[in-house]
């Protein structure tokens, strides 16, 4: 669905040479959910835009369903950090979340149906008239993902989305999105720098190292798929997994290569 | 409810109310002709705007003034939104604009009479030309200030070119740019008062300078009185308009507060 083939980026600018990602290679297969994690500064943000067509990398390539991606593409849906910044604040939520739709070429009932659809699966049914500003951070951030579903994207990328939401909304919201994604299918691209929500989102987590960005390790979750925030966070495997992302990722900042700290790519059952 | 709303209405007028006694009381008993008292000016002012001279004399004021304010803003936010989006334009025109601003609108009225006559026309090129400027320099401003998140978003949701400019760039601006309509507004009424007072055979300037002429002092008031009120008035109109327009910002802004 995903390929990343050695993606490269460096930003140069006023003489200064910062080389945000070195080389990343790595694939997301249809309807899956991966999380990216690494070091604060890691160069996450830059990748994900890259993967979104928001920025060229230097070298290297990224394919959606095999062809590369130049801009922004029509089956992707991007869900930013700062939610405040990313609905428009002169709009009421349905016309946010409808906004996108308008430049496919579909009915208004069409469209009609995908925001009042989105808006029910986020558990917003009833506040498609409000504006962003009226509701609280959990709900704004809710709206956006809305923006997204209704786009109907095969690809969701979400860069950091629950970073600015207290830890409550934070616990609904992940599990929000683990509803959506098993009830709809989508392939979910998740960066965080949360290992906790890493390993409790994720079917996979990608470590990243600290920049410039290679691939620190690839690790399969594997937690049942029915994943509660009561007991999923206490189970000895999210315990065994959490440390493992954990070493990996202060190996990171060290700058210690993956195989110096351990050799297999998940951690050994006891 | 009730109660509030008088006593709203209570401080709107507070003050005007105390500044008319003040006046009415200072100037009455008067004999200095060209002070008349207040009492004398409001005598004089119901002989002085009829219906017919509000017909022959204040529309056409305000018409040229609405004639060349619509211009200006039409201009204004069109080149204001293209010198905003081209980093290379706005390079090339920045020095222009700051210099075209600099020049005092009123002392263009004899090089555009020079070329557009002493007829409407002038005087709808001399507002405009006056107005244009802070709509312009204002939505350059607002354009230039649109939300980076916000513009990413536009981007990887495919919204762009006439779509990106309605909803997305105009009403970020929106805010900054009703600022420079509201200075713009004022600026349109000075100079409508003064291109009247050049060359002119009717509208309120006119009006004014003929009474002076004349000697007609108390009249001379009254018209003085009917430009503070014409004033007053577009702006309850203006501010009603912006508070339809800008509601969002307004409910965003006292959500901010809140938070």
């Amino acid at each position: 669905m995903l390929d990343i083939r050695g993606l490269h980026k460096v930003y140069e600018g006023s003489g200064r040479r910062v080389e945000a990602v070195r080389d990343l290679t790595f694939t997301v297969s249809a309807g899956e959910l991966v999380c990216l994690v690494g070091p604060s500064g890691c160069g996450k943000t830059t990748l994900l835009k890259c993967m979104g067509g928001l920025l060229t990398p230097t070298a290297g390539e990224v394919l959606l369903s095999g062809k590369p991606v130049s801009g922004p593409p029509p089956g992707m849906a991007f869900v930013f950090q700062e939610y405040g910044r990313s609905l428009f604040p002169w709009m009421r939520v349905g016309q946010n979340v409808e906004l996108p739709l308008k430049q496919k070429n579909l009915t208004k009932a069409r469209r009609k149906e995908l925001v009042a659809d989105a808006l029910e699966s986020v558990g917003l049914a009833d506040a498609a008239g409000a504006y962003p500003w009226q509701l609280s951070g959990g709900m704004q951030q809710r709206v956006a993902i809305a923006r997204a579903l209704a786009y109907e994207p095969q690809v969701l990328l979400m860069d950091e989305p629950f970073a600015a939401v207290d830890a409550q909304t934070r616990a609904d919201l992940e599990d929000l999105v683990r509803g959506l994604w098993r009830e709809r299918g989508i392939t979910i691209l998740f960066v965080t720098h949360d290992i906790d929500e890493a390993v409790y989102l994720g079917e996979r987590v990608i470590v990243l190292s600290a920049s410039p960005t290679v691939v620190q390790e690839q690790l399969k979750v594997d937690l049942p798929d029915e994943r509660d925030q009561l007991h999923t966070r206490v189970a000895p495997r999210f315990a065994e997994l959490r440390t493992h992302v954990y070493e990996q990722i202060q190996a990171a900042k060290r700058g210690i290569p993956q195989d110096a700290v351990t050799k297999s790519n998940t951690p050994p059952l006891h | 409810m009730i109660g509030r709303l008088l006593l709203r209405l209570l401080f709107v007028l507070a003050l005007p109310v105390v500044l008319v006694a003040l006046w009415w009381a200072a100037s009455d008993g008067n004999t200095d002709p060209f002070w008349p008292p207040l009492r004398t000016i409001l005598r004089t002012f119901p002989d002085v705007w009829t219906v017919d001279r509000l017909r022959t004399d204040v529309v056409p004021s305000v018409l040229r003034l609405l004639s060349g304010y619509a211009t200006a803003a039409v201009v204004g936010m069109a080149l204001g939104t293209v010198i905003g989006s081209y980093r290379g334009v706005r390079a090339v025109c920045e020095p222009v604009l700051e210099f075209l601003r600099a020049v005092p609108p009123p002392v263009l009225i004899p090089v555009i009479m020079l070329f557009a006559g002493i007829g409407d026309t002038m005087k709808i090129v001399v507002i405009a030309s006056g107005c244009v400027w802070p709509i312009l320099l204002n939505t350059v401003e607002g354009v230039r200030a649109v939300d980076s998140v916000m513009l990413e978003t536009a981007r990887s949701y495919g919204v762009k070119g006439p779509a990106r400019l309605r909803h997305l760039v105009l009403p970020s601006a929106s805010p900054q740019i009703f600022a420079g309509l509201r200075q713009a507004l004022s600026i349109g009424i000075i100079l409508m008062v003064i291109s009247e007072m050049f060359a002119a055979s009717n509208g309120i300037g006119f009006t004014v300078v003929q009474f002076q002429r004349s000697f007609a002092i108390p009249d001379m008031w009254t018209g003085i009185l009917v430009l503070g009120l014409l004033g007053f008035l577009l702006s309850v109109v203006f501010q009603l308009v912006e508070r339809r327009v800008l509601g969002w910002y307004h409910g965003l802004r006292a959500s901010t507060r809140r938070s």
